[in-house]
């Protein structure tokens, strides 16, 4: 048992007669951190959660949350939780919900009014908190479902799809609640299909496939992964190789990549392409995006490009020109709600991922 | 372990029972009932005075009749109930955040069982006295046992009420359902059947009749509330039936369940419930 840690599994395997759910998940997921737990249709994100929470029993293996075995009742009380399919008594209200709710974590009487109070407020249910939840949108039960989680300022929050049926603005208030929790030292534990929000608000994700985990990876280390893209014509084989001594290049169509090259070292690289009969055309900075390496780790074919930038050329939108740099070193978080909206499968990329695969 | 939890899903039950009206439901058609009960014997004794044993014999047997169909609705209010109870909460996912916080699967059965049971127990209690009150009061006719039939009918519907519960831990609402209301309906068929097996002294059909009140004692408490029901022994032997076998042990007559048998009541709610805790714990959520 690692005290240390919010959430610690070591080999959590689960089967269901001959299925095997999850193969032998170990992973370790730190106090205070957004924790965005990835992976494709079945790879055993939801058995993971529930194994988590004590609503299934492992077959095999052990783990801890918050520093108490699998399934202790009382690390309970120090988690929120909310599920991917749902529902609260339809016949009760959203206030009357989170005070059951109150009741069921062991909250002290005298606090349920503010902690009611403050989750309404925090989620946008105010002006619906005394409605039926039964008649509540998907998108509103989405919300006080969120409301529920964050009862009594638990250590622990479990998003399980906490924005699949959001609308844009839904998404932001998400985000902005996810960052709020951050910021007072709440563990979060995202588990989404959405890799654009994951990559937004996750300071780590974990890949998890055929029930194992196949990656684990800091965000920043992502992000940090940058290159740079420039669309050059002119250049003989020779000039290219001019490229290579300043990272690992990538040449499709009229882009040159250089991946990891430093961006003190872009103009020198850019100068020496002109010396050598370039003609430069664009110069966009690159990183890799989690949508990329989430194909390139389930060995998906990648169709935005994955980690061979340059499919969408000139023509992939805001990032041609002389301005694409500054455009394009913020692609990631400058995306609208509404392409995220339209992200809602990794498969199915929108806008905002043809931008973000730029050259 | 905490009592609290196991009363916080007691609470929740009631209240659903009364937001959903499944207790006005019940309290609308009990006044119904009572009402047209009183009407119905009062036309009866205002066409036939109930004065001689003969017509306190055709009152008890009515009143028997009517406490049967009541029996019936309590057995059916139970099953329709109870199967949904957990099942129903599992498909939807409404379990699913509720077991996530501190407490127990064992604490959601328990407190589900016990707020439909009060609802069950209270339902059946005032009912029963209602309609028991309303033929005393149209007739004159006061039955052997009037405390306890009611009791007995209660005790009735909370047997099936944990049949249809541990069902519904497993089997899908509907299904659950038709199994309790078949199984309902057999063993009191059973019990018919041991019946006759008393009268005609077949060891077959009495075995089978003690078995199926072991496997399920609903129509042992059936029997129990039917013998409460019947005249006291004064109008019997008046009418001349106090010792005739087949009037003892026909499907609408009965006695009071020994000691043994109501232990046995106990112990099988008990049993049941414990196995609905072992079924919901292993249930896939």
């Amino acid at each position: 048992m690692v005290g240390g840690a919010a959430v610690e599994t070591h080999e959590l395997r689960k089967e269901f007669g001959r299925i095997v759910a999850l193969a032998g998940l170990t992973m370790t997921v730190p106090r205070g951190e957004v924790f965005g737990f990835l992976g494709p249709n079945g790879a055993g994100k939801t058995t993971a959660v529930k194994l988590l929470l004590g609503l299934s029993q492992p077959t095999t293996g052990e783990g801890w949350v918050l520093g108490k075995p699998l399934g202790d009742v009382a690390a309970r009380r120090r988690v929120g939780y909310l599920p991917e399919l749902f529902r609260y008594q339809s016949w009760m209200t959203a206030r009357e919900v989170l005070a059951l709710h109150c009741e069921l974590a062991g909250l002290d009487r005298c606090d349920w009014d503010n902690e009611i109070r403050a989750a309404i407020d925090l989620v946008g249910l105010a002006d619906r908190a005394d409605g039926r939840s039964g008649i509540y949108s998907k998108g509103m039960q989405q919300r006080l479902g969120l409301a529920v989680a964050l009862l009594g300022r638990p250590d622990l929050v479990v998003l399980d799809e906490p924005t699949s049926a959001l609308d844009p603005v839904g998404r932001q208030d998400v985000r902005r609640i996810i960052g709020a929790l951050r910021d007072r030292g709440t563990t979060v534990f995202l588990n989404s299909h959405l890799l654009t929000e994951v990559e937004r608000v996750c300071d780590r994700v974990a890949i998890v496939d055929h029930g194992r985990v196949v990656a684990e990876l800091a965000m920043a280390d992502l992000t940090n992964e940058r290159g740079v893209g420039v669309r050059v014509t002119g250049l003989d084989g020779a000039g290219r190789e001019v490229a290579a001594k300043y990272g690992a290049t990538r040449v499709d169509g009229e882009w040159l990549n250089v991946d990891g090259i430093a961006e003190a070292d872009v103009p020198a690289l850019v100068a020496q392409l002109v010396a050598a009969g370039g003609a430069i055309h664009a110069v966009v900075p690159t990183h890799h995006t989690l949508e990329e390496r989430f194909m390139t780790l389930l060995g998906a074919p990648d169709e935005s490009g994955g980690t061979a930038p340059g499919v969408s050329g000139g023509s992939a939108p805001g990032v041609s020109g002389g301005t694409a740099s500054g455009a394009g070193s913020d692609a990631s978080g400058a995306g609208s709600d509404a392409s995220a909206a339209g992200q809602a499968d990794p498969a199915a990329p929108g806008p905002e991922a043809s931008r973000e695969t730029r050259p | 372990m905490s009592i609290k939890p196991i009363l916080s899903i007691t609470r929740l039950t009631l209240r659903e029972a009364v937001r959903r009206r499944l207790l006005w439901a019940l309290a609308g058609l009990t006044a119904l009932i009572v009402l047209l009960t009183f009407w119905g014997f009062s036309r009866i004794a205002e066409a036939s005075p109930i004065t001689g044993p003969f017509e306190m014999l055709g009152v008890s047997q009515v009143t028997v009749m009517l406490a049967f169909m009541f029996s019936f609705v309590l057995a059916m209010t139970a099953v329709f109930a109870g199967s949904p109870a957990i099942g129903a909460d599992i498909e939807s996912g409404l379990l699913l955040a509720m077991l996530a916080r501190p407490i127990r699967r064992s604490d959601v059965l328990i407190g589900r069982w016990l707020g439909l049971a009060l609802v069950l127990v209270v339902y059946a209690l005032v009912a029963g006295y209602l309609e028991l009150g309303a033929v005393q009061l149209a007739t004159g006719y006061s039955p052997s046992d009037s405390m306890m039939a009611p009791i007995y009918l209660a005790a009735e519907s909370l047997i099936l009420l944990t049949m249809a519960i541990v069902l519904s831990t497993r089997i899908a609402s509907v299904a659950g359902g038709a199994v309790a209301v078949v199984a309902y309906g057999l063993a009191w068929m059973a019990g018919v059947m041991g019946g006759v097996g008393e009268v005609f002294n077949n060891d077959v059909l009495r075995g089978a009749g003690f078995v199926s009140h072991l496997i399920l004692p609903s129509d042992v408490l059936w029997r129990g509330a039917a013998g409460a029901l019947t005249p006291p022994e004064d109008i019997l032997s008046a009418g001349g039936i106090a010792n005739a076998a087949l009037y003892k042990f026909s499907p609408f007559s009965g006695a009071p369940p020994s000691p043994e048998w109501l232990a046995w009541c106990i112990v099988w709610v008990a049993g049941m419930l414990a196995l609905g805790v072992l079924l919901l714990r292993r249930r896939e959520l």
